[in-house]
């Protein structure tokens, strides 16, 4: 099969594929650095929020952090099989990244069900809406990873096209690092 | 042009190669450090939680970077891309503060920010208040009871 142009070069010393990853990312910032930093604003000028804060379980955030970390470290395991040519490790080690993805859903699912349950909805109050907006967000962009992944665990079980499993992974790895600064915001500063 | 490609596509490979670190061990100092960010605001010292929450946020940013996005070898074009994109994130944060971070607007006013002693910017043009002049001055945001705060447990 011939490959496209882009999957082959590298204009900028940055390999095309990895090189786009890199853009997506970079546009993610600005999407989740201006949710953030609204939400950072906010919070600084409204000091009530934290009593709102105060119904988040950190316990419940502390443990999806657990997984999402170890999940990355998977994502990275699989980087590292998929470099030494072992593509049915590197499609284990994703799979295994993908089930981090959906316990980290299923204990959001449960969370949210709680909290939905008990009145904080997306129109109770500000912090609600910075919450659901920020975590739903965030959520869409593991469900995402997880079904980008399945795809590239497909090929690489087959040995086929495995610097995918490197793109996925960096993609993973971001998906983590706004969790990293999700977490303290929304379930600790209380 | 330079192409990284191996005929099989493996473009990765020609410049991350042999880049691998103990990637557990980053891992376990991974959780450690989220372990003290869960502790150290149980302290419920202010600038202790500061430190732990979001102190300890930002290192695990720089580890989670570094060592499992590989940015410490990544091409310096990437590097740049990615600091102007917080840059650019920071502008957005410095040139909206002084406005929310006021207490009182036309038409608005924050009280609990106000009765919080939250340091405001102030307003240039002087004046007072809408509700100074007694003008009905709904409550911005989440001035707590105006809103209906969700019940408690």
């Amino acid at each position: 099969m011939v490959k496209p142009l882009a999957t082959l070069r590298s204009a900028t010393g940055v390999p095309t594929g990895r090189l786009a990853v890199w853009w997506v990312i970079a546009s993610e910032i600005v999407i989740f650095g201006g949710l953030l930093g609204s939400y950072l604003l906010h919070r600084l000028g409204h000091p009530e929020w934290a009593t709102y804060a105060s119904h988040t379980n950190t316990w419940a955030g502390a443990f999806n952090t657990l997984v999402l970390l170890t999940s990355s470290l998977s994502a990275v395991l699989g980087h590292k099989a998929a470099e030494a040519g072992d593509g049915k490790k590197a499609a284990k080690m994703l799979m295994f990244t993908c089930l981090g993805g959906l316990t980290f859903l299923v204990v959001k699912g449960f969370e949210w069900t709680y909290e939905i349950q008990h009145g904080y909805t997306i129109t109770a109050n500000g912090f609600w809406s910075f919450y659901y907006t920020a975590a739903g967000l965030h959520g869409l962009h593991v469900i995402a990873g997880c079904i980008i992944m399945l795809f590239v665990a497909a090929d690489a079980r087959k040995n086929k096209e495995l610097q995918r499993v490197e793109l996925i992974g960096i993609y993973w790895h971001f998906v983590d690092l706004v969790w990293i600064f999700l977490f303290p915001l929304l379930y600790i500063a209380k | 042009m330079s192409s990284n490609a191996d005929p099989h596509g493996h473009e990765h490979t020609a410049d991350h190669a042999g880049h691998h670190t103990d990637y557990v061990k980053i891992w376990g100092i991974l959780v450690v450090l989220l372990v003290v960010s869960v502790t150290g605001p149980m302290l419920e010292i202010r600038i202790i939680t500061l430190l732990t929450a979001f102190g300890i946020a930002v290192v695990k940013a720089f580890l989670v970077a570094k060592y499992f996005m590989h940015l410490d070898i990544e091409k310096t074009f990437v590097v740049k891309l990615l600091v102007v994109c917080l840059g650019l994130m920071m502008l957005f944060f410095a040139a909206t503060a002084p406005d929310i971070m006021k207490h009182w607007g036309a038409n608005w006013r924050n009280e609990s920010a106000k009765n919080a002693n939250i340091p405001e910017v102030h307003h240039e043009a002087g004046g007072e208040p809408a509700a100074a002049h007694g003008e009905a001055a709904p409550a911005h945001g989440e001035a707590a009871p105006a809103h209906g705060e969700a019940p408690a447990h």
